[in-house]
């Protein structure tokens, strides 16, 4: 800052930092390349935790069978069940005890239909509807996912639906589960999905007027502009430095 | 007056500024009976005392009756779950924990345990550490319902009973602060079991809330099961029944008592639930009368598990034995509050030098959690905390989505609303137990 910069908005110019006047640096010195991050560690650790480290994307496998538990009853239920299976399930992933059916997205409504309504099934609840934004990992990095609860037969099954960011549109589930109407609006809040059929698809936890979806990977953590006389919130890698 | 069927004009500084007189506006107005025809739009909130936080109300109402409620949340939005994506996988507690400010612990066991499920440890939790959540828990639901009675009560004009509500969910937070050194916000339960050990005064502590709660609980009855104020403002209001609940993704006491017994800790127990006695209240109307008795008789029913878990608290080790994830700090609580035990600094620092390194490590770097996804949910006492977590095999959470059930619920506040008086609307939303800084994270 300095004094020839007319002062604007009533913002104080701040005088000249007392270490200036004793020989001791005013300012930071420059960050030198070595020197980003934590204790100057670059390369091998990620001790910054903001460190940005790039790590190599593993691809999500198909499960082989049987995959154990009831799993293998809900496939084949939902296979006799929906005639467009082969079609429609991507993979079927078993994972720490949790089964996951990937499906292509413009099938998921007709999917949770025949899931909510098979006798076989009867998944009555959908517990969750979010997203995970697979950047870089993923041409389609969008993934929509749902947790659907049967309380009948006392089983969780995990739906997955993955979009592209360029063409992100997959059938909107509020009419077969009425309660991912304001689970959609915040998918769509935080990762920029649309949900086509949903009654209004709005913002529902951002302001309406936000620009971007925060949840989406490349979309940074902090350095958002604050309306309050210029002032700015570095994001959290520029926000500190240890040297 | 000129006979003009324009509107007149002036220019102001701010522009032109038409009024809107003439023609037959004073006929219409007059034919129009304000109090009782027209509708008009009430904005309640988001600032408003019964909304339970930052709840904003879009009711449109015909006399008292109201035609159209649309809710709007997100005030209390904190991008929690973004943040998380940047701290270490313990670092997590510290953040979760402030969601749902009610009910801290069940933020943080939820989270610990689909940490746990991601690491594959669940096996390796010590039973001591299981039993410490299970009892921290229940206590919390306690505190939690008494807030829901005390302010419940308070919005339909019973004072008192606000009161005495928070009366004895002081009494929790002592025992809390006893335990964990803090009030709310513990990040107490943390990934591998819990921060530090339950003092021997905590336990007494608690051996004398067991007594003294059932004697309050008989109080509140007394205050309130026979009050024709309060029969009146809450039997056959906000009805929601089983069907509604389901398809609106309604859980917790509000679906319990429209009759059906989905109770997590009972259908898909977790934390060696199955293995104590309890009961799942339920009532049958689907009412706030039926919510209030369900949400009393579960404070009794968490008051047998607090006591069958601190019957069966053995000593032994709080946190996994595996150095590799176990927080290797040590907790004490001093004259200022709780901090790092002196004892375990001196170790460090003085004795061993490759617990320091390791220590350093684990606490600036963090364990890795190998790659994959997880869903765990637990029986909060508002309905169903879901905790969706995914790992890329990193130091830090890639993704974490909380299911809140504050979120989910308000979703049927316009069902229970609609139709009804707007007095209605404060007995039916509280009827909820929303808590705004879980549902907006």
């Amino acid at each position: 800052m300095t004094d020839d910069k007319p002062s604007t908005g009533g913002v104080p110019v701040p005088v000249t930092p007392a270490g200036a006047t004793s020989g001791a640096p005013a300012e930071f010195p420059p960050a030198a390349p070595a020197g980003r991050g934590m204790f100057g560690n670059q390369g091998s650790g990620d001790v910054s935790g903001f460190g940005g480290l790039v790590r190599p994307h593993r691809t999500v496998e198909d499960s082989p069978r049987p995959y154990g538990g009831y799993f293998d009853e809900v496939r084949d239920a939902l296979e006799e069940a929906y005639p467009a299976f082969g079609e429609a399930i991507e993979k079927v992933v078993v994972d720490r005890g949790e089964l996951t059916l990937h499906i292509r997205p413009e099938r998921i409504a007709e999917v949770c239909q025949v899931m909510r309504d098979d006798p076989a099934l009867r998944f009555e609840l959908c517990s969750s509807v979010s997203g995970v934004d697979y950047l870089g990992a993923d041409a389609r990095r969008l993934h929509v996912v749902y947790q659907l609860t049967s309380m009948t037969y006392r089983r969780q099954v995990r739906l997955e639906a993955a979009v592209s960011a360029e063409e992100p549109h997959l059938p909107s589930v509020t009419a077969v589960y009425p309660t991912a109407d304001w689970q959609e609006r915040e998918t769509y809040d935080m990762f920029g999905v649309i949900f086509d059929g949903h009654p209004a698809l709005t913002r529902i936890l951002m302001p309406d007027d936000w620009e971007g979806h925060p949840q989406r990977k490349d979309y940074p953590l902090g350095g958002v502009p604050v309306e309050y006389k210029g002032a700015e919130i570095p994001p959290p890698d520029k926000r500190r430095s240890y040297q | 007056m000129t006979a003009s069927n324009y509107a007149t004009e002036r220019e102001t500084t701010e522009g032109r500024v038409f009024n809107v007189t003439g023609g037959d506006w004073d006929d219409v107005v007059s034919g129009v009976d304000p109090i009782n025809e027209g509708r008009i739009v009430v904005n309640m909130g988001p600032q408003h005392p019964s909304t339970h936080g930052v709840l904003r109300l879009i009711l449109e109402l015909e006399g008292e009756t109201v035609r159209e409620a649309r809710s709007v949340v997100g005030y209390l939005h904190t991008g929690i779950e973004k943040n998380l994506e940047y701290r270490n996988w313990v670092q997590g507690s510290t953040f979760v924990t402030r969601m749902d400010y009610l009910s801290p612990i069940f933020n943080e066991t939820a989270y610990s345990l689909a940490v746990e499920k991601l690491l594959g440890i669940e096996e390796q939790i010590t039973e001591r550490a299981t039993t410490i959540r299970v009892l921290m828990m229940e206590l919390n639901r306690i505190s939690s319902h008494l807030v829901w009675v005390a302010t419940t009560a308070m919005e339909l004009g019973a004072i008192n009973m606000m009161l005495y509500g928070f009366r004895e969910r002081e009494y929790i937070l002592e025992i809390f602060e006893l335990i964990t050194g803090l009030r709310m916000n513990h990040a107490y339960v943390r990934p591998g079991g819990v921060a530090q050990d339950v003092p021997d005064e905590a336990i007494v502590k608690i051996r004398d809330f067991l007594t003294l709660m059932p004697k309050r609980l008989k109080e509140y009855e007394d205050l309130l099961s026979g009050q024709p104020i309060w029969l009146e403002r809450t039997q056959n209001v906000a009805v929601l029944d089983v069907t509604g609940c389901l398809a609106l993704g309604v859980t917790g006491p509000v679906l319990r008592s429209a009759g059906l017994a989905w109770d997590l800790r009972k259908t898909m127990p977790y934390c060696g639930y199955e293995t104590y006695e309890f009961d799942v209240p339920t009532h049958p109307d689907g009412d706030v009368w039926g919510r209030y008795l369900v949400r009393l008789a579960e404070i009794r029913e968490s008051l047998k598990l607090v006591e069958q878990a601190l019957d069966r608290l053995k000593p032994g080790p709080v946190m996994v034995a595996d150095k590799k994830i176990a927080w290797p700090a040590q907790l004490a609580i001093g004259v200022d509050g709780m901090g790092n035990s002196l004892e375990h600094v001196a170790k460090i620092m003085g004795q061993s030098m490759e617990s320091l390194i390791h220590h350093f490590k684990l606490v600036t770097e963090g364990f890795r959690v190998p790659p994959g996804q997880v869903y765990v949910a637990v029986e909060s006492p508002r309905g169903e905390l879901g905790v969706h977590a995914v790992s890329d095999g990193g130091t830090r959470p890639y993704r974490v989505h909380y299911r809140e059930p504050s979120f989910v619920n308000l979703q049927a506040l316009p069902a229970m609303a609609e139709g009804g008086l707007i007095a209605d609307v404060i007995a039916g939303g509280a009827s909820l137990d929303p808590v705004m800084g879980g549902c907006d994270r």
